[in-house]
């Protein structure tokens, strides 16, 4: 496989004492678009959240294993530090409702309290909406509420405070499950242009997403990772059985 | 036969409408009974000097006025808002924050305990713990209401930021920032019209306490402003001079009570402009 940047090994990752993630080995690789699919309940949630250490914040949550961010162990990182690398965007749009929308882009520098010139501020926040593809549509209205914009546009805000604070990585949990099919259309397009300046790692439960935008995908059933390869050798053909049934349909 | 009976349930429906609405009409009556009554009786010794103006002995020419009792009702309540709002919203959000934990159980239920509290209570208490060994002050005073005033504050904050998605909070930890920033920044901000509100009506609440004051802040004829010696409120001189054999006196308890509802009146009004101005879209 072409250099990774971040390397799981032996995960396992706990919700109490059910365990959720099994012994899972993965590595992403640079500048690429990694997909996590699988079955609602198969732990693709909780493996992406494991990335940035969001799992722990979840009362009685517990991992065991490493990941490696480079050749530094991130459960041994500062969790604060690490998610200034790591990015991520949500299920639903969150743009924070106290901000308008140029404060929600600098939300990553203004709440960690980062001082910033005037300039430094309109130039991070330009550049970060023109790579978010947000930028034409809102240029006018920066001072308004980030609330006012619709459910896409949200999104896409939400991907240019992610992208402002200059991540290695973007996480997204689902990025389009609540959205309409054409604001779906636009972040995957707005996915394959990012993957230029940033390692993606997204979890899917749609099967055609996953075909359509990433370069790897991972296929993960009841908490153990079945397969991964290249989403074109996944799709066209699949070495595990589990995986092929759950491709054509069979369940999940 | 359906016929018949559809146009008795319409009837009956129409019926039922009438009910809910000569009740909710009955229960107003008393309240613009009292209103009215205090408008009348009050706004006819309004003027600047009863604004002013200290009280005058009885049988002088002018009755005087209440600035006395205004000063000290604005330095108690200040004060009191000064003491309950940070143990208020501190333990509401912590409440919101912990929502099972045993502590959180534990504290909930005291909370509820202290806003069950009869205020004579609490005035006797700080009576015991304060003025015993101080004197009668208006700081004592202030830390009675406080008491009063908390469990209102913490209710108010945990209702509100129970309403607010985990996903803010998700979002901005996402982004590397520190849980109290989290907190102070994003959270409390987005809960902020919710909370002002509740701290807004507690205070409206304690604005009329009279019990606990009794033992607290006394009363003073003299206009007084050091925190550390008795102080008057409005409360406290309608209680006195309403309970006087003086005419002239009866008329300022009216004026004060006048003055009183007013100042309760336009914490409300300002709560609901809050509520609206800072009304958060999620």
């Amino acid at each position: 496989m072409e250099n990774s940047i971040l390397t799981i090994k032996n995960l396992d990752a706990y919700f109490g004492k059910t365990q959720v993630l099994k012994n899972i080995n993965l590595s992403f690789p640079y500048k690429k678009v990694t997909a996590i699919m699988g079955p609602s309940g198969c732990g693709k949630t909780t493996l992406i959240r494991c990335l940035n250490r969001m799992h722990e914040l979840t009362a009685d949550a517990d991992y065991g294993g490493s990941i490696f961010l480079g050749d530094v162990n991130i459960f041994e990182k500062n969790p604060i530090t690490l998610r200034r690398h790591i990015g991520m965007v949500f299920q639903r749009p969150n743009p924070f409702p106290n901000m308008s929308i140029y404060e929600n882009v600098l939300a990553g520098y203004t709440l960690n309290g980062i001082r910033l010139t005037r300039l430094e501020r309109d130039s991070i926040v330009q550049d970060a909406l023109q790579k978010a593809a947000l930028w034409e549509e809102v240029k006018n209205h920066l001072n308004k509420k980030g609330t006012f914009l619709s459910g896409g546009q949200q999104q896409r805000l939400c991907i240019a405070r992610a992208l402002a604070v200059k991540p290695d990585i973007i996480l997204f949990d689902e990025p389009t499950s609540a959205l309409d099919p054409r604001a779906t259309t636009h972040i995957e397009e707005l996915i394959e242009e990012l993957k230029k300046t940033v390692t993606i790692v997204m979890v899917t439960h749609n099967i055609a997403q996953a075909a359509r935008v990433s370069d790897y995908t991972a296929f993960l059933y009841m908490g153990e990772l079945v397969e991964y390869n290249s989403s074109e050798r996944i799709f066209t053909v699949p070495k595990d059985k589990r995986t092929e049934e759950y491709l054509t349909g069979k369940f999940g | 036969m359906k016929e018949k009976n559809i146009r008795r349930r319409l009837i009956k429906d129409r019926l039922f409408l009438i009910l809910i609405g000569v009740l909710s009409l009955t229960a107003l009556i008393p309240l613009i009974f009292i209103l009215g009554y205090i408008f009348r009786n009050g706004i006819r010794v309004i003027n600047w000097d009863f604004l002013t103006q200290l009280p005058q002995p009885v049988g002088e020419e002018t009755a005087g006025g209440i600035v006395h009792a205004l000063v000290g009702t604005i330095i108690i309540i200040g004060l009191s808002f000064f003491l309950a709002v940070p143990f208020g919203i501190g333990t509401g959000v912590y409440l919101s924050e912990n929502r099972n934990t045993r502590f959180s159980v534990i504290v909930r239920l005291c909370v509820d305990l202290l806003m069950g509290v009869p205020s004579i209570v609490v005035g006797i208490i700080a009576y015991a713990w304060i003025v015993r060994f101080q004197g009668f002050s208006a700081l004592a005073g202030s830390i009675a209401l406080s008491i009063l005033m908390i469990p209102m504050v913490v209710r108010g904050t945990e209702e509100t930021l129970n309403l607010i998605p985990p996903s803010y909070k998700e979002a901005s930890l996402a982004l590397g920032v520190p849980y109290y920033r989290t907190m102070l920044k994003v959270i409390i901000p987005s809960g902020f019209g919710g909370i002002t509100t509740g701290v807004l009506l507690a205070l409206a609440r304690i604005a009329g306490e009279t019990a606990p004051l009794l033992f607290t802040a006394l009363g003073s004829n003299f206009l007084n402003v050091n925190i550390f010696k008795p102080m008057h409120t409005l409360p406290l001189l309608i209680y006195d001079y309403a309970t006087s054999p003086y005419k002239e006196w009866h008329h300022i308890a009216w004026g004060a009570s006048f003055v009183l509802v007013i100042f309760v009146l336009v914490l409300n009004i300002i709560s609901r402009l809050v509520i609206k101005k800072w009304k958060i879209q999620f």
